[in-house]
């Protein structure tokens, strides 16, 4: 900052220059030094450290090993595609762990949007109270990434938990341990990542208020009931909005790791029903040191929610309308 | 009450059939408003409910905790908090100050380095700057797991297991893009004439950054703050990863490893610090509203 301030503050008659002309080429000098100055570098400084140190110099690292067989200690030696073909041929674990995380996006990602769609929509009818109802239907996302909430949902849905307890009021007095059955473990963290609806319904909310009233009116004069001005005209006017938490929630869900980590007690069981794909690259990366394998695996992730993402955008001018477009 | 300056056709509707009808509308919105304050309202509750219970159940007797689905306590005991306070060696004010340490200085580093490459990328020109920002915003959507493996042999190559650096070194190198980006965007619709109108009064890139920008973006300051430790004190796979000694864990490492030491034996105690491992996202909760909302709304970060 020091250097700077010299540097511009020290004007030329300052210094005694008594050229006119000088000062002017000085000047000119400054001018277009101020439009390339060096310091935008200095600003991005910590920024390319960490870009080339900690992202893509990693990346490009994670990459090779997944080339490679490296446990951490040993050499790393190049064994091609190995990792590749071992995973989709010689490792049930692996096309198991991938089902369960499908399955996880596929029926958690929907559910939660929905849920979040509704409420946004019952709020905002100029109630009263809507701050306070946000901010209620909002903390369980503050919350929900957190280890105590998968500790608390591993006691609600466990054999004695409050979810059985509530059960038994209602008469089914030997409901299963939701927790400890392969058919229903997964369920429960599903039920998790739908209960923290809150932050895409926040957005939705902020989206809804975009939408002009004056077509709500119009259609009313048109006689349209709820169904239609929900269908007709919130729908596609929320069209972008809806996409972008698809998008956003689709790839936070492909990375769930700490609610199957806490739930199952790290192992993924019981019998692998929540053996999440975050899991099982973690398991084989910190406790069988298989780092070359883990690095494949990662590589696999990445593409796949490429993919996703790329078969969200490449639909989207198939049902996402932007105001303004025809 | 002629119309004045409203539309004719508005005019023909509120005439006619009008009168009746406005009436029973008013009452069917007043009616479906009312359901709708019911439906909310039930609906929350069920959705607070487990969280309600957790906090009650910290004051009940081990036993009382697996009887009964009911709220209140029937013996009301504070035994959860002592003998949980101590349960896994070190007393959970170790840990809390572990954690407080580590998200502060967090904090600080994304305050830091996401303001600088901001900045940059909002108002200064350089070369490859079209590229350099794609390769930014590209950073966003990257899965962290990626370079998970990686880091940590790079991180255990120069013996930093085992310490808080891994945790806080990469905020200051501003991996975080969310906030580059959110406060790009919040520089961006900052007036430049403040920054020209400075810049002709002999400031330089830094002084303008300081003394004019810095202070204007505070909003975006203070989302970015907010949510860089709520994230950093929720985090659980980083210190799980690189944090062996007891001593140095944070709050959701010692969380799980009271879970792996009592496992499902002592509920109570366990559920008593859980509580307490959410009080200081609940004061960020109740304090940082605003910041909260917009910034869910504007990057949609979670």
């Amino acid at each position: 900052m020091a250097i700077l301030d010299k540097d511009v503050g020290v004007s030329p008659a300052k210094r005694g220059v008594p050229s006119g002309a000088a000062a002017q080429r000085k000047s000119a000098r400054q001018r277009k030094r101020k439009k390339h100055p060096p310091s935008a570098w200095l600003f991005l400084t910590p920024w390319l450290v960490g870009i080339v140190g900690i992202t893509l110099g990693p990346m490009i690292a994670s990459l090779w090993l997944s080339f490679t067989n490296y446990n951490l200690l040993g050499r790393q030696t190049f064994i091609g595609v190995d990792n590749y073909v071992r995973m989709f041929t010689d490792d049930p674990h692996f096309l198991n762990a991938a089902g369960v995380t499908f399955r996880y996006v596929l029926i958690s990602v929907p559910l939660q949007l929905t849920f979040a769609l509704m409420v946004a929509v019952l709020l905002n009818q100029g109630l009263r109270g809507l701050t306070f109802y946000r901010s209620v239907y909002y903390l369980p996302s503050l919350l929900g990434s957190s280890v105590a909430v998968a500790l608390l949902w591993r006691e609600v849905f466990g054999g004695q938990g409050l979810v059985n307890q509530a059960l038994a009021l209602l008469g089914w007095k030997d409901a299963p341990n939701w927790i400890a059955t392969p058919q229903h473990a997964l369920s429960t963290i599903i039920i998790l990542n739908v209960w923290t609806f809150g932050s895409p319904m926040v957005i939705f909310l902020a989206g809804l208020r975009q939408v002009p009233t004056d077509l709500y009116e119009a259609a009313s004069v048109d006689g349209a009931g709820i169904w239609a001005k929900f269908w007709k005209i919130t729908i596609p006017m929320l069209s972008p909005v809806i996409f972008f938490n698809l998008v956003l929630q689709m790839i936070h869900a492909f990375q769930a790791f700490t609610q199957a980590y806490i739930i199952s007690g790290g192992n993924g069981g019981p019998v692998d029903s929540t053996l999440f794909y975050t899991l099982y690259l973690y398991q084989k990366a910190f406790t069988d040191f298989d780092m070359g394998y883990a690095s494949a695996m990662a590589w696999v992730l990445l593409f796949v929610i490429a993919i996703f993402t790329a078969i969200a955008f490449g639909t989207s001018n198939r049902w996402v309308h932007y105001a303004g477009e025809r | 009450m002629q119309a004045k300056g409203r539309p004719v056709t508005s005019q023909k509707l509120l005439t006619g059939r009008a009168g009746r009808a406005t009436k029973s509308e008013a009452r069917i919105r007043k009616t479906r408003k009312l359901i709708a304050h019911v439906l909310i309202i039930a609906f929350g509750s069920l959705m607070l409910y487990p969280l309600v219970w957790m906090l009650f159940a910290s004051f009940k007797p081990q036993d009382e905790i697996f009887s009964s689905p009911g709220l209140l306590p029937q013996t009301w005991t504070i035994d959860n908090f002592v003998t949980g306070w101590t349960g896994i060696g070190y007393p959970f004010s170790n840990f809390f100050l572990n954690s407080f340490v580590v998200a502060a200085t967090c904090v600080v580093g994304n305050l830091f380095s996401c303001s600088l490459a901001a900045y940059a990328f909002a108002r200064l020109e350089f070369r490859f700057k079209p590229v350099l920002f794609g390769l930014m915003l590209g950073t966003i959507m990257l899965p962290f797991h990626v370079v998970l493996v990686p880091q940590y042999i790079l991180f255990h190559t120069i013996n930093w297991t085992n310490t808080y650096l891994p945790l806080v070194v990469p905020k200051f190198l501003a991996v975080d893009a969310f906030f580059i980006f959110l406060m790009v965007q919040f520089i961006r619709g900052l007036p430049r004439e403040l920054d020209d109108a400075a810049t002709v009064d002999g400031c330089g890139p830094i002084a303008v950054f300081w003394r004019i920008i810095l202070p204007l973006m505070r909003p975006a300051l203070a989302v970015t703050a907010v949510f860089t430790f709520i994230w950093t004190w929720n985090d659980f796979l980083t210190p799980l990863l690189y944090l062996t000694d007891r001593s140095k864990f944070t709050v959701p490492v010692a969380l799980n490893a009271f879970l792996d030491s009592s496992g499902a034996s002592s509920w109570g105690p366990m559920f008593a610090m859980s509580l307490l491992s959410l009080v200081p996202l609940f004061v960020v909760f109740i304090l940082a509203q605003k910041q909260l909302v917009s910034g869910i709304a504007t990057v949609g970060i979670k």
